[in-house]
């Protein structure tokens, strides 16, 4: 069975007045049908980015898509222009997004009511009074109290993890094939991000669709995703399973990033190891591995070339020249 | 006399801090807002004290009492043998020579139009701390050095560094009046995973250098596991659990705490699958509207009708274990 969406040799440049920033630089991933999938990176590293490229969100000018192909379905998307009726079916209805922060993302001038119904109306052609109930039964089953009453708020009435919730109902409204889940719960609290992940993954198993989580938390990743992404500098350095990556990771920024986080299962005393340097600026990088300059390898590796992904297990694969096998063994297992 | 004998360096007792809700064009006052609501905990010298909480649960507003940026409604805090809860506000400047504050945000909380060095030295020039010219240069150098910045780095402005490197600066500017008391609030919540490392390593190191105390106000527990030899876990204004790091990760007992430490993902599918979690119903409350009793009654998946009677105590539940929980 082909996978669902399948994105091959994406690129996205911004111009800038210092030059073109290769935001994402040839990126090639896939998921399939009813997968949860996880996309990690720092900041900066072109991962909301590719994921605003698939749908077409990204502002032109300055942006631009610079090439690759975007197989939905079937279908290119990247063949259809941004404004395009065939771009509109699909953004929303079949493949939908759940921003970061839930407070600049809705809008606060209208009920989450009418916020919610607007997609229902547009997409599931209903008139008014069925799509109102529709968002009645969606703002329930994503966890809020007093739907039928709540439904005429503003965003500002509700709490962060409650307007997430409604950014989550509102993302399935129209039960999309695909949802991708832009750092959903970095702006809340540690027991809220819980509940509000929770309802998310309930929501995608009961509709059977698939989700992608853009992250920079690995515990979120290794708590509900099956495959993993870790990218780097606008490209894919690690891919794999996540009991591949997390237990045999193979590329020395998954290595480091591993490192770098204390544990609460682990023994005490550890010392961290951070990542030392900063993370490259994406105009002009040199053809030479974009990690380079912070890696811990970087003695040994005599390569003054871009490596390409290779791959190293069943389905597993690592843009590194370096064989570091079984690096973190030791470290962290118990 | 207690206080030097069992080296208690920083001692709050039943500390209480109210905001008043104002109405109307007379601003008539219709309620407080207890961010604080009667809070003990001790430190001791050289250690760190973790207070964790989720968002509103006042761990903030504790922080900022004992830098007396706030004046408690109630309450005593015993720094050094003196309570400073209630000095007047003169006196207040002298204590922030002893006691400093390392800031959230280091986007924020640096002037844009103030260069480094500036930054560094400015509480030098406010305590009167640098005899000459030389002094406070070489003081300011010296600064930059344990932080791990390049005192040529020091006529540049904020904009020029990277986020890890602003938070270095902050923490040189708190250090540079010799303090023994740090609060740091979220010191490293702002900044990029890989870089969040570089900062935690540099605080424990200053504190093993410097013999510094550390008041480490967090959301993050696994960083303060990873710091910390006392933690405090606060809810809506009251402290619900009280102990030493190790028992508080291995041996939870408040419901609240238990749900907390299972909802921080561990980056490790294995052990993922394997663990129980447990998700709370609904919201924080309101602390301008706390629920009766037991402020995490509503939300407690142990809850009897005895919980919403009364706020239950602290009580020491095996030594050094400080529950208020009536469950327990």
């Amino acid at each position: 069975m082909p996978p669902l969406l399948e994105v091959k040799n994406l690129k996205v440049t911004f111009d800038t007045m210092a030059g073109v920033v290769k935001a994402v630089d040839g990126i090639s991933y896939h998921i399939d049908e009813e997968e949860v999938v996880g996309l990690v990176g720092e900041s900066g590293c072109g991962k909301s980015v590719s994921q605003l490229a698939t749908i077409q969100l990204i502002p032109t000018p300055p942006g631009h898509i610079a090439g690759g192909e975007v197989i939905f379905e079937g279908q290119d998307l990247l063949k259809y222009k941004a404004d395009s009726n065939q771009m509109r079916s699909v953004r929303g209805a079949k493949i939908s997004m759940i921003f970061q922060e839930p407070m600049t993302s809705l809008n606060p001038v209208f009920s989450i009511g009418d916020q919610i119904t607007e997609t229902i109306s547009l997409h599931l052609k209903l008139n008014h009074q069925d799509a109102q109930q529709r968002a009645i039964e969606l703002l329930e089953q994503v966890g809020i109290p007093d739907a039928a009453m709540r439904i005429n708020n503003y965003p500002h009435q509700f709490s962060g993890g409650m307007r997430q919730r409604a950014m989550i109902a509102m993302a399935l409204a129209c039960h999309p094939k695909l949802v991708i889940a832009d750092e959903p719960t970095t702006a809340l609290d540690v027991t809220t991000q819980a509940q509000v992940l929770e309802v998310m993954m309930e929501m995608v198993k009961k509709i059977h669709n698939s989700l992608i989580i853009v992250t920079h938390n690995l515990g979120i990743v290794a708590r509900y995703a099956q495959r993993i992404y870790v990218m780097y500098a606008g490209r894919i350095v690690e891919a794999g399973t996540s009991d591949d990556v997390f237990r045999d990771p193979r590329h020395p920024y998954t290595i480091a990033l591993l490192k770098s986080v204390p544990r609460l299962d682990e023994p005490r005393g550890r010392q961290l190891v951070p990542i030392l340097g900063l993370p490259p600026n994406l105009i002009n990088l040199p053809p030479v591995c974009a990690f380079k300059a912070r890696c811990s390898w970087a003695g040994q590796c005599k390569k003054e070339t871009d490596p390409d992904l290779r791959q190293v297990g069943d389905n597993h694969f690592v843009r590194c020249h370096i064989d570091t096998k079984g690096e973190l063994s030791g470290i962290l297992q118990r | 006399m207690e206080s030097s004998k069992d080296n208690t360096f920083l001692e709050v007792k039943n500390l209480k801090m109210y905001f008043p809700v104002t109405q109307g064009i007379f601003r008539r006052k219709v309620g407080d807002v207890k961010a604080v609501d009667g809070i003990s905990f001790k430190v001791k010298k050289g250690e760190t004290m973790g207070i964790v909480g989720e968002s509103g649960c006042g761990k903030t507003t504790v922080g900022r009492c004992i830098l007396r940026i706030y004046h408690p409604t109630a309450g005593q805090i015993i720094f050094k043998g003196q309570d400073i809860a209630d000095i007047p506000s003169d006196k207040v400047l002298e204590l922030r020579r002893e006691v400093q504050l390392i800031f959230q945000d280091p986007y924020g909380s640096l002037n844009p139009r103030q260069n480094a060095g500036s930054i560094v030295g400015e509480p030098l020039k406010i305590h009167r701390l640098s005899r000459n010219k030389e002094e406070y240069r070489s003081r300011v150098n010296d600064l930059f050095t344990m932080v791990g910045l390049d005192p040529e780095m020091a006529n540049r402005y904020p904009h020029e560094f990277s986020g890890g490197q602003r938070q270095r600066i902050g923490i040189a500017r708190a250090l540079s009046c010799s303090p023994s008391l740090i609060v740091c609030d979220e010191p490293i919540s702002a900044l990029d995973v890989s870089i969040q490392a570089q900062i935690i390593n540099l605080l424990q190191e200053l504190q093993e250098r410097l013999g510094l105390t550390y008041l480490l106000i967090a959301h993050d527990l696994s960083v303060v596991r990873h710091i910390s030899d006392t933690v405090a876990v606060m809810y809506l204004g009251h402290i619900v659990e009280i102990t030493g790091w190790e028992e508080l990760y291995t041996n939870p007992l408040m419901p609240y705490t238990k749900a907390l430490l299972s909802a921080v993902p561990i980056p490790d599918p294995t052990v993922e699958k394997k663990r129980e979690r447990i998700i709370l119903e609904g919201d924080v409350p309101s602390p301008l509207n706390p629920p009766p009793g037991c402020p995490f009654h509503p939300r407690c998946w142990m809850a009897i009708p005895e919980c919403s009677k009364e706020v239950p105590q602290l009580r020491q539940i095996s030594p050094g274990h400080m529950v208020a929980c009536i469950r327990v």
